[in-house]
């Protein structure tokens, strides 16, 4: 079969809408193109239904009620929603919040606005395969904590977080516990009973669904959770969320969650399948490969790996009809390597010489194999360009190095 | 971000990319940036005793495509000039012929820098010591 280029190979950035997904919405344009808050005709009430029923299709997906689902623009809403909202409503039982360095900017901006306004806000390292330690955790709760923010599965290195641990924990010291689970919804099995998680963030477009719609979870009992909206108006979502409902994109959000539902299983087992195939292929033909973050506690689809001794922007650039990203920032003003990769303890060069793959529904192992090989070609060529590559053949410890860098 | 047309040439068909042997005493060689930083550049130049002008150049670099394009160029550019020639290079006259962006003039400070260390290595080797202006610390210019 042949190959159809550009190939896409970064679902973790953003997901094609599902064909299934674009026709179940086209009717909420026209057609029923209600105001789901119109109370007093069938315009309105048609609206409703349908977001009524999107709004059971994601809860179904999660394990939560219907009610328990607020919908958002996304998932950079959701998070601000669920820690903004938190602090504000239990300021008087506490000022703390409890977070990890390797989070989404969604999260860890607002939390550094917080502190602006006299919060505390705990950034918990990550250990070398990207998961928090469970005693820091423990360690870091006191009696002003009143949120634990952790995401479920990272969006660079794939790890997923020791989610239920955590909620355990929570639980237990009588701490909110909110997640933002946009990478891990709708790929693998995510419940929020069984992981006792109090809030989490989801996203329409990481799941096959359309982008500018996403929906915080907000756990109704046990504890039932008070938010502060962030966003004042029309009292939508229970007042949690006013603005008028993007129907078509609620609607569409909730078609995605039920097919991630109905085909997650096998999706993940075909992606984990193409996935270890790429691994294998990539590490046959190459040496000095470095897998950046934990393989056992990892998302399917993802793959991260550092090619040592060629830099990341380079190698986008050799490989420039493959839609991959590189942890490497070549082209932002600071110069700084991925703060994810930097939070492993890898060392800057190997954040520099990242790549992250993120396969998806429609990824084919024709596109692996072409990737693959294609990778091998441009990091032999960069390699025979590379000063440090021919220093480390020659037996030289790069690390020990000392290096000219006075005046960058 | 688009690369200019002279960017992705020198990163599709690099010029004179390879290593001279360091310990001939008519190479020098430069060695400049940092793993951490995303870029080292090794730039090597030989220098005809006979007549003073540098007859080979050769670099390796691990960088981006337009750390990896500055240093080839100036390996072309050092390709019959002489040593005070070659010191004359200015960063910004790779940006200018690369068109580099703003965000990688550091790309061209860079090879600036490894050409000065280059023939400051050369002239250790001859016995002779550069100027103190010779020495100084390009400029990093915006266009």
């Amino acid at each position: 079969m042949a190959i159809k280029l550009p190939i896409y190979m970064d679902y973790h950035a953003t997901t094609p809408c599902d064909p299934r997904v674009v026709e179940a919405m086209l009717p909420y344009f026209t057609e029923h193109f209600g105001n789901a808050a119109s109370r007093n005709h069938p315009f309105g009430w048609e609206a409703e239904e349908a977001v009524e029923k999107a709004r059971k299709q994601v809860a179904d997906l999660i394990g939560a009620s219907p009610k328990e689902i607020v919908f958002t623009s996304g998932a950079t809403e959701s998070d601000n929603l669920a820690i903004k909202g938190v602090a504000a409503m239990y300021r008087e039982k506490g000022n703390h919040i409890i977070t990890c360095v390797t989070e989404h900017k969604a999260i860890i901006d607002t939390c550094k606005g917080l502190e602006k306004d006299g919060y505390r806000v705990t950034y918990l390292p990550v250990q070398k395969d990207g998961r928090i330690n469970l005693d820091e955790l423990k360690a870091a709760i006191t009696d002003k904590t009143i949120l634990i923010s952790i995401m479920a599965a990272n969006n660079e290195i794939g790890v997923i977080q020791p989610i239920a641990e955590i909620g355990a924990i929570a639980k237990e010291k009588g701490v909110l516990f909110h997640t933002d689970a946009v990478q891990m919804v709708g790929k693998v099995p995510f419940n929020v009973n069984d992981l006792k998680v109090d809030l989490a963030s989801l996203s329409a477009h990481k799941m096959y669904g359309p982008k500018g719609v996403g929906a915080l979870y907000v756990r109704r009992r046990n504890p039932r959770v008070l938010l502060a909206a962030i966003i004042d108006g029309g009292g939508h979502e229970r007042g949690m969320r006013s603005g008028t409902l993007n129907v078509t994109g609620i609607v569409g959000f909730g078609k995605a969650a039920e097919l991630c539902k109905q085909e997650m299983a096998a999706d993940s087992e075909r992606l984990r399948g193409l996935r270890d195939y790429l691994n294998d292929k990539l590490h046959k033909q190459l040496d000095e490969l470095y897998i950046n973050g934990s393989m056992e506690h990892r998302l399917p689809h993802n793959l991260n790996i550092s090619f040592a001794y060629v830099e990341g922007e380079s190698l986008l650039m050799g490989i420039n009809d493959v839609a991959v990203s590189s942890g490497s920032a070549c082209t932002s003003a600071s110069l700084e390597p991925s703060y994810v990769l930097k939070a492993l303890g890898a060392g800057d060069d190997l954040a520099h010489s990242s790549i992250r793959f993120g396969l998806g529904r429609w990824t084919t192992k024709e596109e692996v194999d072409y990737v693959a090989d294609k990778l091998t070609a441009v990091v032999t060529k960069l390699r025979d360009m590379s000063p440090l590559y021919e220093l480390a053949k020659e037996g030289v410890d790069l690390s020990t190095m000392v290096w000219q860098t006075e005046g960058h | 971000m688009a690369y200019s047309e002279k960017v992705i040439d020198h990163y599709e068909n690099p010029r004179n990319v390879g290593s001279l042997p360091k310990d001939d005493v008519n190479v020098g060689t430069g060695l400049v940036g940092a793993p951490e930083c995303g870029d080292v550049m090794k730039l090597q130049v030989k220098v005809n005793p006979a007549t003073g002008v540098i007859d080979d150049a050769k670099f390796k670099t691990f960088g981006c495509g337009s750390a990896i394009a500055s240093s080839s160029l100036a390996t072309e550019w050092l390709k019959g000039k002489s040593v005070d020639e070659a010191l004359a290079i200015k960063n910004t006259d790779i940006v200018n012929e690369l068109s580099l962006p703003p965000v990688k003039i550091h790309c061209s400070v860079l090879a600036e820098d490894a050409i000065k260390a280059a023939i400051a290595d050369y002239k250790k080797k001859q016995g002779t010591t550069m100027s103190a202006a010779e020495k100084a610390q390009p400029t990093v210019q915006t266009i």
